[in-house]
């Protein structure tokens, strides 16, 4: 065949057609790799709720257990240290739980179902760190007595609620996961059939 | 080898010589990319760290293989199967230092051999390409470094991993499913060790010694630079070999020999008497394992990470911290374009020039310094500052770049024999 008898749009349009197919044929076959990254049967499987006995956690000690990996905060807190929270609504950036995760029970003050038993999520709302209970480990700069929990990675600072300061990294307040009481000291963590109490 | 015509007839090593290069293009590779490949004559100290990177690259290879004969990829092991390493694998230590030793040592020569290139305008044009590959080099280095770095499954391993995941999730919208799809489960579990292992023992290196290749087939096509930043190509004899061009071999191999000579002295003086750099290259608080419940007092990423990590702690939005950082990294790709300065090589360019590259450097490391500390308020400061400078460097070079008068390049570059 000489060069002159070559149809070229013909041959474009083959191509352009076999290089869009094979293109798509790659594409679907990427598809499965990309989608085996994601959490896996087992991983979703194990976000069960967790039963916890809080029976004896003691006024103004904090309780850590863990939930789909995740530490949760059980902290009972006095009425001195309930007393704190209208004082620091000013210094907040969301006093009203508005911008931030929680049931709908706890959207309040205390954020909590029991206003004495708060359940929050110790994971910092900024990159994820486990933020410490100031009164075990001693306020560092002991500058604001109404700083409860202190991230130590980027300086996130939150009330006894787990309420977020203004002006630190943390843009929401600490989660609370979904929870009930069981009754007679016990917890169930992770539950979402709601309130119950 | 020789190409005339011979009298004798050829010996058998010659005539299997020529048998292989009948098949395979050996001795013409030898050739054009060592015997013949002609660098400038001129070059200085700075000129070493290429040939380190590469032999560090080899140095990490080699100790990975053998880590990996030891260690287990799984959050109940993994801890476990390191202190196993370094206390009952015969001579396990020394691979394991070897191998976090020269984690540190890579981004040491690295980070030289990329100033290398800034001080003496490396990147300019016709040499954007080799920078951008460089660049790339650079950040799958960063990508195997962190981690690897996960895989003792320590306290710093498990924080660290969990803080940089997070950093993904900061992407509007899309930002947490796409942490979720990085770590494969809802926080840094054993399924996210598994796959990291598998990036870090496999896929990246894979990118990186292509990345390596692609890097010297770019160096050699352009031919390298020199302290004097002038083309020793436009000064060729009547052979066609620049007149300022030296073979690679026997001269710079070596040359760079005795840099790997002093290097390895360096190297293994870390190894032997300091491995963990005093917290530096191994952290204290990575000798405890992984405790998903608590977070350390103090956590910083390795030394190597924290001037990035300064310009995010400086800024006090999340979104924007992060969208920082990230274009700290980014804005060194456009080096090639941004620079517009009429000389390449600080030694002819104007003092502004060498203020600016200076104010750079300072800045880099004061971010490095103050990212390894605490926040305080006047590291808050002092990091704010030294983001505005690093800032300015990259974005101001258009115009900084154009100011003052650079000085006379010489014809030919600049030598004294010893």
């Amino acid at each position: 065949m000489s060069e002159e008898e070559v149809d070229q749009g013909r041959r474009r349009m083959l191509t352009v057609a076999s290089a869009v197919t094979g293109g798509v044929g790659v594409a679907a076959l990427a598809a499965p790799f990309v989608l085996s990254f994601k959490p896996s049967a087992r991983a979703r499987a194990v976000g069960a709720p967790v039963k916890v006995d809080i029976s004896k956690v003691e006024m103004g000690s904090l309780l850590r257990v863990e939930w789909r990996g995740k530490p949760v905060f059980i902290l009972r807190r006095s009425p001195a240290a309930l007393a704190t929270l209208p004082k620091v609504t000013e210094q907040l950036r969301d006093p009203e739980s508005k911008k931030s995760i929680q049931p709908e029970f706890a959207q309040n003050d205390t954020r909590s179902l029991d206003p004495e038993l708060v359940v929050l999520l110790g994971v910092c709302t900024h990159l994820g760190c486990a933020p410490a209970y100031l009164p075990e480990v001693g306020t560092p700069g002991a500058d604001d007595e109404l700083v409860a929990f202190l991230c130590a990675c980027h300086g996130s600072k939150f009330d006894v609620s787990g309420r977020v300061f203004k002006a630190v990294p943390a843009e929401s307040n600490l989660e609370v996961p979904p929870y009930r009481e069981l009754g007679d000291g016990w917890l169930l963590i992770g539950d979402t059939s709601g309130a119950v109490a | 080898m020789s190409t005339g015509p011979s009298t004798q007839a050829p010996g058998r090593m010659a005539r299997f010589g020529e048998w292989i290069d009948e098949r395979l293009p050996v001795s013409s590779f030898w050739k054009a990319h060592v015997s013949e490949y002609y660098a400038p004559k001129n070059f200085n100290f700075w000129y070493y760290f290429g040939s380190l990177a590469m032999l560090v690259l080899v140095i990490q290879i080699v100790t990975g293989i053998f880590l990996t004969m030891n260690y287990k990829p799984s959050a109940a092991e993994a801890f476990a199967s390191v202190e196993y390493i370094m206390r009952d694998v015969e001579w396990g230590w020394l691979i394991r230092y070897m191998h976090s030793t020269g984690a540190s040592a890579f981004f040491i020569v690295v980070y030289l051999h990329m100033f290398r290139a800034m001080m003496y305008g490396s990147y300019r044009k016709p040499r954007e390409l080799l920078w951008v590959i460089g660049m790339a080099i650079y950040l799958v280095l960063m990508a195997e470094a962190f981690m690897g770095y996960l895989l003792p499954w320590g306290q710093m391993s498990y924080w660290g991993a969990q803080v940089i995941v997070s950093l993904f999730g900061a992407i509007p919208v899309v930002g947490e499913g796409l942490a979720e799809w990085i770590r494969g489960d809802y926080f840094i579990s054993d399924i996210t060790l598994n796959r990291f292992f598998a990036f870090h023992v496999i896929a990246l290196p894979l990118i990186l010694l292509l990345l390596v290749v692609v890097h010297l087939a770019a160096l050699h096509e352009v031919g390298s630079n020199n302290p004097d930043g002038i083309e020793i190509k436009k000064n060729k004899g009547p052979d066609g070999v620049p007149l300022d061009g030296i073979p690679f071999h026997p001269y710079y191999t070596v040359k760079d020999l005795v840099g790997t000579v002093v290097f390895l002295g360096v190297f293994f003086l870390v190894v032997f008497f300091a491995p963990e750099m005093n917290g530096l290259f191994l952290e204290h608080a990575n000798f405890e394992p992984a405790d998903r419940l608590k977070t350390p007092e103090h956590i910083a990423p390795v030394w190597y990470f924290t001037p990035f990590y300064a310009i995010l702690r400086a800024v006090p939005d999340k979104l924007f911290g992060v969208i920082l950082m990230g274009l700290a990294i980014a804005l060194l790709f456009l080096l090639p374009w941004l620079d517009r300065s009429p000389v390449k090589s600080i030694r002819y360019r104007s003092p502004i020039a060498k203020l600016m590259l200076g104010l750079f450097a300072l800045s880099f490391i004061g971010l490095g310094y103050f990212g390894l500390q605490p926040v305080t308020t006047v590291g808050t400061i002092a990091s704010r500052l030294f983001t505005f400078v690093y800032f300015a460097f990259l974005l101001g070079m258009p115009w900084w770049s154009r100011l003052g008068t650079a000085k006379q390049e010489p014809e030919r570059v600049t030598y004294e024999s010893h």
